[in-house]
């Protein structure tokens, strides 16, 4: 009797319903199992406190590959993504440094701190834009190892050669520099204004245990820029209706094309027979049979609990032992009765429309890395705010606000352990941080919800509370990702695939891994 | 207002009774002040028209390596110049590509004012290094006025004491109006008899007025950007980000320009020690330029024709347009015009255009891209040298 399944799909976050969508689209039947009551994995909605509606994990859309928006039609299955335009950083001194959209807007705003800066802007982004595009084509294509024999390798290498190549000399340098740097050096090359610095450099030490002095963080940076490179797009905004929209529309993509998706549906294990994968059991030990299992959970989540170790070969168990995920960002979700009012730019308005980021030096970052690097959550942490409602109104009752705010550090490994107490502490800490620039927070909290990374794990299952499903460091990068033999979506066991942020290229919302492997796949089934 | 009005904005506001504003560099500026562009065109012609210039920015290089540094910079001999010399100059990057083009005024032996259509700060401050200079952003501080046309230095001798009558092109005199000092350079973009005005912000709203009530007995009309972009086509003066682009924001080597693809062989002086840009420019003064940056005219023949097979009357276009228009020698793309109108005073279609050097020679026949009522046509135009306008007096 042939399997009701062609492929089964561990995981109903973004990334694996990507992968099922393109399987399906391609005539394959799927079946996406997702844990929880709920699809979306990190890109989730949820209505926490009555008439509020809140990206409970990830809650922006940057990096969302515009050629799944294309391929899945997403704005068609409701994904509509709003502008996100501007940044605001507070300064204790109650100025402040926006970035706004505008060329002539930011351009003013930031000779007011620096003439110089002013100018280094423009070249700075042109330098980001040829970088970006420079790395883009890799983003797309499962990683050649260079250490390979194996022709695909050779050729995907030589690809990549003659490209790099290409890039000529300023940007070849460039790329050298943006691989090997500290991004807090890295920009001191182009600006002088701390904010200016701290808040750029903030991107390239998001959900890594890496301070902006940390070499290799400039890297990180140029995901930034890659988000506005497809501008046209719009890839870079706020979803509407929260971040589960995201993966409401990529589910419905899925399902149109015949995908079949399960919520409460906990796997335990892939079932292996023979060293291959014929499926997975549930945790109430109901059997599901497919030729082909992709999971896209974690790589220790994947290898060490749905296939274990005893199936695995050492040198597989010892590169995921190694594989880093130390997750460090928390989130603060917040109900408020009525919108923050900045000192530094009193009232409603664009700013508010836009992110506000806590980040008011390199020095602070640095300081704020400092307390997690020794087992402590920061006692000045950086965050990186947005007030979804004033985005979409739907998102909270009229004149009142839902507050999303990404934190950090909050190491999973805090001494001495998280507890409740640990997490209401450091939940008063982001308040009291914030508070300082806008008064009337405290009072007009009407809800709360701390996430700490080991909240993440037990949540949703990443592990370490990793957002990343794995630091986006250089070491675990591109053909290394989660480790140099299985960089390519594949796995030792036959018939497993890995399609999450654990692989090539990494999380951020992108949904390239789940779209690689998914490509990967269908390419192995012809 | 997040667009900076410039110090002129309570009078011109109040004047622009078309509402037509637009964006120039971060202020606004008023694309006409009449509801149509043409009377104030015609006043830069025939009387003389008054535009706000504020908007360009401006630099003072005040030290005793103050020419060492410029010298660096542009691609003209500025050690040369005398005291109230104005130089229009491009500077290029190490690639000897533009970066940007200006004007130099020697205000004193250690003293000189660089204007610029693109912030300029950081590039001259990167090239200081070393030297005893002080640079200053003064872009805010000085406001700037032109006054254009055959009645400006009648106009002016009016309202200053001295100094204008013997003022000669690309010459520089400090003076004042109404007791208020300013700086005229017999200098401008319009390839007309011109000044331009140069003043401290503050003495702004007076010396406006000053010249409003003097000018009305000229023919005097202020005027706004339509009208400047028909008079700088005529006199062939190119424009940063619509004619080239800028080597500071070219993603792809095909943006880039030499001073030598757009015109400007005159003004590269490779006897010069040393500038940025210059092995590169040596060389390509060399082998010559890939490009050439020339004027062409619309063979009126051939293009009524087009209007005609359709039934219709030509259309010229009144307001000079901006965008890249395709130039055919035959099968193959000779080049690409980049601004181009209709002349009022010389009734004919010109354009501003880039032509591989085959193509360039004056005399050439060549076609350009039109679109005739939604379809795509060609019209003959022959390559002419630059300027299409040039008045005796704007140099007696």
């Amino acid at each position: 009797m042939a399997a009701p399944y062609e492929a089964i799909v561990i995981g109903g976050g973004h990334n694996g319903l990507v992968c099922a969508a393109y399987l399906a689209r391609a005539g394959k039947r799927v079946l996406v199992l997702e844990q929880r009551d709920r699809i979306g994995g990190a890109a989730v909605s949820e209505q926490l406190f009555p008439g509020f509606t809140f990206s409970v994990f990830s809650y922006v859309v940057s990096l969302l590959r515009p050629e799944i928006i294309r391929d899945l039609e997403l704005p068609r299955h409701g994904l509509h993504v709003l502008p996100l335009e501007s940044t605001l950083t507070p300064l204790p001194n109650g100025d402040y440094l926006a970035q706004w959209n505008d060329h002539d807007q930011n351009r003013r705003e930031l000779a007011r701190h620096s003439l110089r800066d002013a100018e280094a802007y423009d070249e700075f982004g042109r330098l980001m834009h040829l970088m970006s595009r420079a790395i883009k084509p890799i983003l797309g294509m499962p990683p050649p190892d260079p250490a390979s024999l194996l022709p695909r390798d050779l050729m995907g290498m030589g690809r990549l050669g003659k490209y790099f190549r290409d890039l000529g000399a300023e940007r070849f340098h460039a790329l050298h520099k943006l691989l090997t740097m500290s991004s807090a050096d890295y920009l001191d090359e182009w600006f002088e204004t701390e904010a200016l610095k701290a808040t750029k450099s903030a991107s390239g030490i998001i959900g890594a245990l890496l301070g902006p002095r940390s070499p290799g963080s400039a890297y990180v940076l140029l995901h930034h820029y890659m988000g506005e490179l497809d501008g046209v797009f719009r890839a870079w905004g706020f979803a509407k209706g929260g971040n589960g929209s995201v993966s409401t529309a990529i589910a419905a993509a899925a399902m149109s094309f015949g995908a079949t998706i399960r919520t409460n549906a906990p796997v335990s294990q892939v079932l292996i027979k023979n060293g291959r994968a014929v499926g997975v059991v549930l945790n109430d030990g109901e059997e599901l049979r497919a030729p082909i299992t992709i999971s896209g959970a974690d790589p220790r989540r994947t290898f060490m609990q749905f296939v274990g170790a005893q199936h695995l070969p050492n040198e597989l168990v010892d590169g995921i032992r190694r594989f880093r995920f130390r997750g460090t960002s928390a989130k603060v979700n917040l109900a408020l009765s009525e919108a923050p009012n900045f000192t530094c730019m009193p009232g409603v308005g664009a700013h508010l429309r836009g992110a506000i980021s806590i980040s008011p030096s390199v020095d602070y970052l640095e300081r704020a890395y400092d307390d997690a690097k020794y087992g402590e959550f920061s006692r000045r942490p950086y965050m990186d705010i947005i007030l979804p409602s004033m985005i979409d109104p739907g998102m909270a009752p009229p004149g009142q606000h839902v507050m999303s705010i990404f934190a950090q550090y909050a190491p999973y490994d805090l001494k001495g352990g998280w507890t409740d107490a640990k997490r209401a502490a450091f939940g008063d800490t982001v308040i009291d941080t914030l508070s300082e620039y806008a008064p009337n927070l405290k009072t007009s909290i009407l809800h709360r919800q701390v996430i700490t990374p080991p909240d993440i794990e037990r949540m949703i299952g990443l592990t370490e509370g990793n957002i990343f499903q794995g630091e986006l460091s250089l070491q675990q990068m591109f053909f290394l990702r989660p480790i140099p033999a299985w960089a390519r979506y594949a796995t030792p066991i036959e018939g497993l695939y890995q399609c999450g942020a654990g692989t090539h290229p990494g999380g951020g919302v992108m949904g390239a891994s789940g779209r690689n492997a998914a490509l990967t796949i269908l390419g192995k089934m012809k | 207002m997040i667009l900076k009005p410039t110090p002129f904005h309570p009078r011109t506001s109040v004047l622009c009774e078309s509402h037509a504003w637009r964006r120039w560099s971060g202020y606004l500026a008023a694309s006409s002040y009449e509801l149509s562009h043409e009377r104030e065109y015609h006043s830069i012609r025939n009387a003389a028209a008054l535009f706000d210039i504020t908007p360009l920015y401006k630099y003072r290089v005040q030290g005793r390596d103050a020419a060492r540094l410029l010298d660096r910079v542009v691609t003209r001999n500025v050690a040369r110049t005398k005291v109230g010399d104005v130089l229009y100059t491009p500077w290029c990057d190490h690639r000897g590509k533009v970066l940007d083009d200006g004007t130099v005024a020697r205000l004193g032996e250690q003293l000189f004012r660089l204007t610029s259509a693109d912030p300029n700060l950081r590039w001259l401050e990167d090239c200081a290094h070393g030297l005893d200079v002080d640079i200053d952003d003064v872009s805010e501080q000085v406001a700037a006025l032109a006054l254009q046309g055959p009645t400006a230095r009648a106009i002016l001798m009016q309202l200053t004491d001295g100094g204008l009558e013997g003022l000669k092109f690309f010459r520089l005199t400090a003076t004042s109006i109404r007791g208020m000092p300013v700086e005229i350079s017999r200098t401008g973009y319009t390839g007309d008899l011109g000044f331009e005005i140069w003043m401290q912000a503050e003495h702004a709203l007076a010396i406006w007025d000053a010249l409003i009530e003097v000018g009305a007995n000229y023919g005097m009309a202020p005027a706004g950007m339509f009208a400047l972009d028909v008079a700088r086509i005529e006199a062939g003066l190119m424009l940063i980000d619509v004619d080239y682009v800028s080597a500071r924001k070219a993603l792809i080597e095909s943006q880039l320009s030499s001073p030598f693809e757009l015109d400007l062989a005159w003004t590269v002086n490779t006897d010069k020690p040393s500038f940025v840009g210059k092995e590169a420019l040596v060389a390509e003064q060399a082998r010559g330029p890939a490009w050439q940056f020339v004027g062409v005219v619309v063979d009126w023949d051939s293009f009524e024709r087009l209007y005609l097979a359709v039934g219709l009357a030509p259309r010229v276009p009144i307001p000079a347009w901006r965008m890249s228009v395709p130039i055919f020698s035959g099968g193959e793309q000779a080049g690409y015009a980049t601004s181009g109108g209709w002349s009022p005073l010389l009734k004919k279609y010109i354009a501003l255009a880039h032509l591989q050097s085959k193509w360039a020679a004056p005399g050439t026949s060549l076609e350009m891209e039109l679109t005739v009522e939604h379809r795509r046509k060609r019209a003959i135009v022959t390559v002419v040298k630059k300027p299409f306008f040039n008045p005796a007096r704007k140099r007696t």
